[in-house]
């Protein structure tokens, strides 16, 4: 009985061991596919990259000046 | 080191500003916008315009005399723009683009203006194509 028993416990360890193994296989294979799905492919846009050097200009710094740069205009008219 | 360069360059600014004044004050102001006679001539026909970067620039190929005008009014101007600029806690290049935006809101009928593409235009009737972040 004893024996008997130890013998289906033993297989039983053995199976379990072999779905663990099967798992182990297919998280693999998802992993490798999940990789290939993660490649991104990067076309060339159609139109031209236009690169703006004064980036650093923002709207709201502009908005701020403004009065003070009409001020600047009116009172230096020969240069404007 | 910095700060040193940068009084400099207040003080030239507001020199300049001062004999620009002076120099008006003189002249009995004589033209109603106070410009040069050759400026006022070369912006009435079109030669020169004004730009998005706040300073003029000659339309075409221009002639000698015409790019010494343009570069002696651009400079007058970077020293005003300097001036205030620091003043205002701004680069001179976003004090500059800001008059930029004003003087070509300004232009009149008939005188260039650089649209933001870099293409010279004629002013019209209407708005002046400028820069999204014009006010």
């Amino acid at each position: 009985m004893a024996g008997e028993s130890h013998g289906r416990r033993a297989e039983g360890a053995a199976r379990i061991r072999a779905k663990v193994r099967m798992a182990g296989m297919v998280m693999g294979t998802a992993m490798g596919t999940g990789l290939l799905a993660g490649c991104i492919t990067v076309n060339a846009p159609a139109k031209p990259i236009v690169i703006q050097l004064d980036i650093n200009i923002k709207q709201e710094v502009v908005y701020r000046l403004a009065a003070d740069a009409d001020k600047t205009i009116d009172s230096n008219k020969e240069i404007f | 080191m910095a700060g040193t360069g940068w009084s400099r360059t207040g003080a030239t600014a507001a020199a300049l500003t001062l004999a620009v004044a002076f120099g008006v004050g003189g002249s009995g102001g004589a033209a109603a916008q106070g410009r040069d006679p050759a400026y006022a001539a070369a912006r009435a026909a079109g030669q020169v315009g004004e730009k998005p970067d706040g300073y003029i620039g000659v339309v075409g190929g221009g002639s000698p005399e015409l790019r010494r005008i343009a570069e002696d009014i651009n400079i007058k101007r970077r020293a005003v723009y300097a001036e205030r600029a620091q003043a205002q806690h701004a680069t001179v290049e976003q004090y500059a683009f800001t008059s930029g935006c004003r003087l070509i809101e300004q232009t009149e009928p008939g005188e260039k203006y650089m649209a933001p593409d870099g293409s010279w235009q004629t002013r019209g009737r209407g708005e002046p194509n400028k820069d999204s972040r014009c006010p």
